[in-house]
């Protein structure tokens, strides 16, 4: 409801449910806070943003409240410029400030310090306080977190974040007064897979980026371009900041639609792997470094000289990327570099979700979700920030009964309070225990078929023309889901088990058939996953088979792909291989030339994450040496096998306009994801440097003092400099946060069109996915009762948020926290085998330790996905296990 | 006299056990509110009795009560919660019935179980309050064999529990929505109001939250009418008080008297100030009233006369300042104890009260500088009702801006001479 308030004055219209602080800061006034997070609510602790509430027009008088804390009920009048609430916030800010140590000049948060920020806004700027400070000891938090106490203002975000919104345990709020610590009962790494959001959500600087520390560079001396995450299939926004041709950090780049404000650990700090030694960064010819022409001119030669070369494509290349492959290759020739499996899945996905009749959401959507079944994800490790949603829709059913009772939905206490540790229902069905089932109403362990059966039977359950079998726990959750008001079915490729899949699908459709706004969700295993198998691509066996004279393969590991010994037989068959990538794998150590490829902070490009939403990454910095797109060095590679017209291919945003005339549809998705490089605002670029970016002049002058020009970008409306347009570009050009007076993160709300709402002028992405309608059918419940087999195992996958995914094991402190290649076993199971066990899978012998997984049923061994050990195999299958000497 | 609340308290000082309680009319309320009365009713009669919270604040009773979510569709369980965290400096009056008359703290609490139409109800001491704990758990086990406490009281189909909760010890879990939180295992910071308890409360649900002398009155008005405990008072607000005086008084204690008694009267019962001392001033209703000095000796003690008067009756319980003691070094010895027990979740509060404190410390040591008295004076505005989120900090103010306003002389003085001139 919309209601009339009146700030110093004068007369707004303003959403009613919103609080004073919400509606103050949304009109463009800048009121200072603390305590209060637009995704986490009001609590009234800091007092920071205080006004003056005046009865009614008559009222002279008034009397302090906290914005925050005050609804925006009709005819509400607050003054911001009221003298006693003026001085009262700047009492504040000195009384925040007496035991602050003032260390601005060597702390990392100086630059991009709420603190800093709100005491400029008060005017604060004297002394009273004559005493000694509180002094604290800090913790050692683990590897991605830093901890430095004594900056500590206690407006007790970090806690409500960690523990209220993330679910953490070990980070608390001790002690009493003015000496109120924030930490772990002892030293030690920080539990939470969302801890590096206490970066962000931290006014100040108790908790900063321990791995921007080892190579740290001030915000105002980064240059950031928008960009996409690369370590999973969401999607999530980020803002990498470059110095020197080093990635300094990532930053949460807030999309309404998508990640909100919060990344995940993988997320944040994966980007280690762009500075990795495991980097390919000069070109290599038979074994020697040569330039890139060299080799690209020696590769033309070969492939001129062949019969015909494959391509091999890759989830984790841009959609423009595999294109060029395509169209150099031809479509007939171009490979899917993914598993024959795990293409066929997502390939059945994508029909799904075109087919109807539910809808994909996006993670937003799924924390309005008031009822879930999870079918086979270990969301938490395969997607890690989607389970972060899901924390938030687990709280949606007992929300609404809390609400009943008349409080306000920012009142964020008194909503805890009154939802104790009330859950919303949440079904997780998976082979093995995972994190997400501390809040389910019930779990389900069992092998992938018998997901897949619980699935069909729900869907049954929901609508007897479904097919499947009446069974206790399918009519709990069916029930659940269809007393729902907006449903939710999660599943996706992790088991690579198409029956699971299609239970999900079944589900979803009969929950609509009930008249249910279901909504579908599917992970993604990687950033471009969607995209390449949008695409269109033959299967990685054909190519294998195929036994082709030469093989270019873009941008992939293959070893991850398929069982060693198949892949070499490929590889060596083929008597040109030439690899393009942006670390140096096995593939590229065998190929005649090895091309490197710029990763998503060095090129642009385009990605299609697991709701089918395309989004835009664009160059963050001009790599040195010899790195460039993978477009440009296959268009290269073209124009040496003499096929003249790929020079037309200048810009992205030609190869963009060849995509589209290709693809029409998600040509045009792309196109639209964000404006064009012609684009100008006020006949200005983007930059790319913040305005206050320092020591341009002299950062080469060791080199030669005069200053060499700013790199074009022929690819995007941004700028390589501090020069451009100086007010807020379109949303998927917007390289960071940033507006006079906040340079925190916390200036995000100036560029929202509502608190914690869309970004002015619409979240980035496109989505190219919306169901046709009703029109299909059930599948078939193929599945049948998982048997277990005497003397074997059916080996499945089992994932882990630092260590499944390629890339960020590259990053150290990430490669840190994952665990080691182990096999995973019932305790049953376990005793006969022992401690240490030999996997004998694909034709290859593997002894690993085994790790005792209670939930895991018996029959079943865990095979921990994505790692070197465990690369490559075919999941699940049969395989046997023995006790190792 | 009618001393309806110690009426019954032994001189052995032995608590009254469940026989001697029910010879002397125990349990009789409780009888007649379960047998005949709705608990519309009841609550009824409460209002009508004028009887308002005796844990300072001064809430009339029937109107909290009235407030809880009634009827078939109200959220349940519902709860009482006793509030004996007695921890108010100067503050000993609640102790005296939890010791020695459980019984009838307890049947106020079933009344007030009965008239919410609640579960279960939850009794908050103080942790230090070891003996009362005995003392309540010894009656509440009484109360429960005699089939006062349970499943289906008196066959009258009200099923109630009554808990002891004995706290860890810290001052803030006396403030109402601070003590909900501690007793549910939480941090005992204070809740944002709306909503209030009485909508939800502990475990979120519909509670009310009274204090231990509050509820002991509750059986007297049930079993007399609340015509009869409006007699019993001085003054517009109904019934008896337990009044008590600490500091250098002949005889520290306590009475209860016709609420509306006069501090001159009160003080009378303590004998006087002890030879050779003069009193400079007193706080009327624990640690954090504002001082009062002997021209109020006639002012009423109920809960708008001392307003009037420019304090606060509190707890009713007053702490005397004799004429030999540094009103410098008092105050900063309340301060401290504020300032220590601040939760910490609010900004003025935590910083203000330690610097205060500290400020206080400085005077009162011979360290204090021109200007402070200012910097003091600043956070007593700093921390005024409104600009703290619950009223730790503005009960902290309270003696301070009252000891700067009376006795400004003596700050003055500590600051200019360099020392505390009652110092040795």
């Amino acid at each position: 409801m919309m209601a009339t308030v009146y700030i110093d004055g004068r007369a707004y219209e303003a959403d009613s449910s919103r609080n004073m602080l919400d509606v103050a800061l949304n009109l463009g006034f800048d009121l200072p806070y603390f305590c209060w997070h637009p995704a986490m609510g009001s609590v009234g602790a800091c007092r920071q943003c205080a006004v003056k509430q005046f009865r009614d027009e008559s009222d002279k008088r008034g009397r302090l409240v906290m914005a925050c804390m005050t609804p925006a009920a009709p005819n509400t009048r607050i003054s911001i410029s009221d003298e006693d609430a003026r001085l009262f916030r700047k009492s504040i800010i000195e009384g925040l400030m007496m035991s602050h140590p003032h260390d601005c000049p060597v702390c990392d948060e100086g630059g991009e310090c709420h603190l800093q920020d709100m005491t400029v806004m008060t005017g604060h700027d004297y002394r009273r306080y004559l005493f000694q400070k509180r002094t604290f000891r800090n913790q050692y938090l683990g590897p991605l977190v830093n901890h430095e106490m004594n900056r500590c203002i206690q407006c007790y975000r970090c806690v409500r974040f960690y523990r209220d919104y993330a679910g953490g345990r070990d980070l608390n709020a001790f002690a009493l007064r003015n000496i109120v610590f924030f930490g772990r009962h002892e030293d030690g790494v920080l539990e939470n897979e969302f801890s590096g959001n206490l970066v962000e959500v931290c006014p100040t600087g108790v908790f900063t980026d321990a791995t921007l520390k080892q190579h740290y560079t001030r915000k105002w001396d980064l240059q950031f371009a928008p960009s996409v995450c690369v370590h999973c299939g969401l999607g999530c926004n980020t803002s990498p900041g470059e110095r020197y041709g080093m990635l300094r950090r990532i930053v949460n780049r807030y999309n309404g639609s998508v990640n909100g404000y919060f990344l995940c650990d993988r997320g944040r700090y994966g980007y280690e792997f762009v500075n990795s030694g495991k980097r390919l960064r000069r070109a290599v010819w038979e074994k020697g470094h040569v330039s890139r022409e060299h080799a690209i001119a020696h590769a033309g030669e070969l492939l001129a000289a062949s019969g015909g070369a494959i391509g091999i494509g890759s989830p984790r290349a841009s959609l423009e990327a595999n294109f060029a492959l395509r169209t150099l290759v031809g479509p007939d020739r171009f490979h899917a570099g993914m598993a024959d499996g795990e293409l066929r899945l997502v390939r059945l996905m994508i029909e799904i979700l075109r087919g109807g009749p539910a809808r994909t959401p996006s993670l937003r959507d799924i924390e309005e979700c008031d009822a879930v079944l999870v079918l086979g994800e270990d969301v938490m490790n395969a997607a890690p920030r989607m389970a972060l949603s899901l924390w938030q829709s687990s709280r949606q059913r007992p929300l609404e009964a809390a609400r009943k009772l008349g409080i306000d939905s920012w009142n964020d206490a008194a909503l805890r309070e009154a939802v104790q540790n009330d859950r919303g229902p949440l079904f997780v069905a998976t082979p093995a225990a995972t994190r997400l089932d501390e809040l389910a109403t019930a779990v389900f362990r069992g092998a992938p078929d018998d997901i897949a059966r619980l699935g069909f039977d729900v869907a049954h359950a929901l609508d007897s023309a479904a097919p499947g079998e009446a069974g206790e726990l399918a009519g709990r959750i069916a029930a659940a889901l269809g007393s729902a008001n907006r449903p939710l079915v999660v599943s996706g490729p992790s088991l690579e088990s198409e029956a699971v899949i299609r239970a999900a699908a079944n589900v979803a459709r009969a929950l609509v058939r009930a008249g249910k706004p279901a909504a579908l969700s599917f992970t993604a295993p990687e950033a471009n996953s969607m995209g390449l198998a949008m695409m269109g691509a033959r299967p990685l066996s054909e190519a294998f088979r195929g036994r082709p004279d030469a093989v270019i393969v873009l941008e992939n590991d293959l070893y991850r792909r398929a069982p060693e010994a198949e892949v070499n037989a490929f590889l060596d068959s083929a008597r040109t291989l030439i690899a393009l990538d942006s670390i140096e794998t096995p593939v590229t150590a065998k190929a005649a030339a090895a091309i490197p490829a710029a990763t998503f902070a060095e090129g642009g490009g385009s990605f299609v994450n697991n709701e089918g939403r395309v989004q835009r990454f664009f160059q963050v910095f001009a790599p040195q040496e010899d790195i460039v797109e993978s477009w440009r060095s296959l268009r290269d590679l073209m124009i040496a096998t003499g096929r003249a017209e790929a020079a037309a291919w200048r810009s992205l945003d030609d190869v963009i306009a060849s995509f589209e005339a290709e693809f029409p549809e998600l040509g045009r998705a792309v196109r639209e994801a964000a404006p064009p490089a012609s684009f100008r605002m006020a006949g200005m670029k983007e930059p790319r440097q913040p305005p206050r970016y320092t020591g341009r002049t002299a950062m080469r002058a060791n080199i030669n003092v005069s200053e060499p020009k700013p790199p074009e970008d022929p690819d995007a409306p941004l700028n390589f400099s501090m020069e451009g347009y100086p007010k807020q570009p379109p949303p998927p050009i917007t390289p960071y946060f940033w507006a006079p007076g906040w340079n925190s993160i916390q200036s995000l709300n100036k560029f929202q069109e509502e608190i914690a709402g869309p970004l002015r002028g619409g979240d980035p992405g496109v989505r190219t996915i919306e169901p046709a309608g009703d029109h299909g059918a059930y599948f078939e419940a193929e599945a049948r009762a998982f048997q277990p087999r005497p003397g074997e195992w059916l080996a499945v996958p089992l994932y882990h948020i630092f260590g499944s995914e390629e890339l960020s094991r590259l990053a150290p402190a990430l490669a840190s926290l994952s665990p080691a290649a182990y096999l995973a076993l019932n305790p049953e199971d376990a005793r006969a085998i022992g401690d240490r066990a030999e996997l004998a899978l694909d034709g290859a012998r593997r002894v690993l330790p085994v790790r005792i997984a209670p939930e895991l049923p018996r029959g079943l061994v865990g095979v921990p996905a994505g790692f070197p050990e465990t690369a490559g195999l075919a999941l699940p299958a049969w395989c046997r296990i023995g006790r190792a000497a | 006299m009618e001393t309806p609340l110690t009426a019954r308290m032994r001189k052995d000082g032995e608590p009254v056990g469940l026989e001697e309680y029910e010879r002397a009319g125990g349990y009789r309320a409780l009888r007649k509110a379960l047998r005949g009365m709705m608990p519309a009713e009841v609550i009824a009669e409460v209002k009508d009795s004028a009887l308002r919270g005796r844990g300072g604040a001064g809430f009339g009773t029937g109107l909290k009560w009235s407030l809880v979510p009634a009827g078939p569709d109200a959220p349940r369980p519902k709860y009482i919660v006793a509030n004996g965290d007695e921890m108010e400096p100067g503050t000993f009056k609640d102790r005296l019935i939890l010791e020695h008359d459980p019984h009838e703290f307890i049947e106020g609490i079933l009344l007030a179980g009965y008239a919410i139409e609640g579960a279960a109800g939850y009794i908050f001491l103080r942790g230090e309050y070891t003996v009362a704990g005995e003392r309540v758990r010894k009656a509440l086990a009484e109360a429960r064999a005699a089939g006062y406490i349970g499943r289906n009281i008196l066959g009258s189909g009200f099923d109630f529990e009554v808990h002891v909760h004995m706290s860890a010890g810290r001052y803030m879990c006396g403030e109402e929505t601070g003590l909900l939180n501690a007793l549910e295992g939480r941090r005992a910071n204070p809740r944002a109001k709306p909503p209030f308890p009485v909508v939800s409360g502990v475990w979120g649900k519909p509670t009310v939250i009274n204090n231990v002398e509050t509820l002991a009155c509750v059986p007297h008005i049930i079993a007399n009418g609340a015509a009869w405990f409006k007699g019993l008072s001085k003054s517009a607000d109904g019934g008896t008080k337990l009044y008590g005086v600490s500091g250098k008084v002949k005889r520290p204690g306590l009475w209860e008297l016709p609420m509306g008694t006069t501090v001159r009267e009160i003080l009378d019962l303590a004998g006087g100030m002890r030879d050779g001392l003069k009193l400079r001033g007193f706080l009327p209703g624990g640690a954090s009233t504002d001082f009062l000095t002997g021209e109020h000796l006639d002012v009423k003690m109920d809960f708008t006369e001392v307003q009037k008067a420019g304090s606060r009756m509190g707890t009713g319980t007053m702490i005397v300042l004799d004429d030999r003691t540094c009103p410098v070094g008092m105050t900063w010895n309340l301060e401290h104890f504020f300032a220590q027990e601040s939760c910490g979740w609010c900004t003025p509060c935590w910083s203000g009260l330690g610097w205060a404190e500290r400020l206080l410390a400085a005077i009162e040591g011979g360290r204090g500088e021109p200007g402070d008295l200012e910097k003091l004076a600043g956070i007593t505005k700093f921390v005024a009702p409104g600009n703290t989120f619950c009223a730790l900090a503005p009960g902290a103010a309270e003696p301070l801006q009252s000891a700067l306003k009376y006795f400004r002389e003596d700050f003055e003085r500590h600051i200019r001479e360099k020392r505390c001139p009652w110092g040795a």
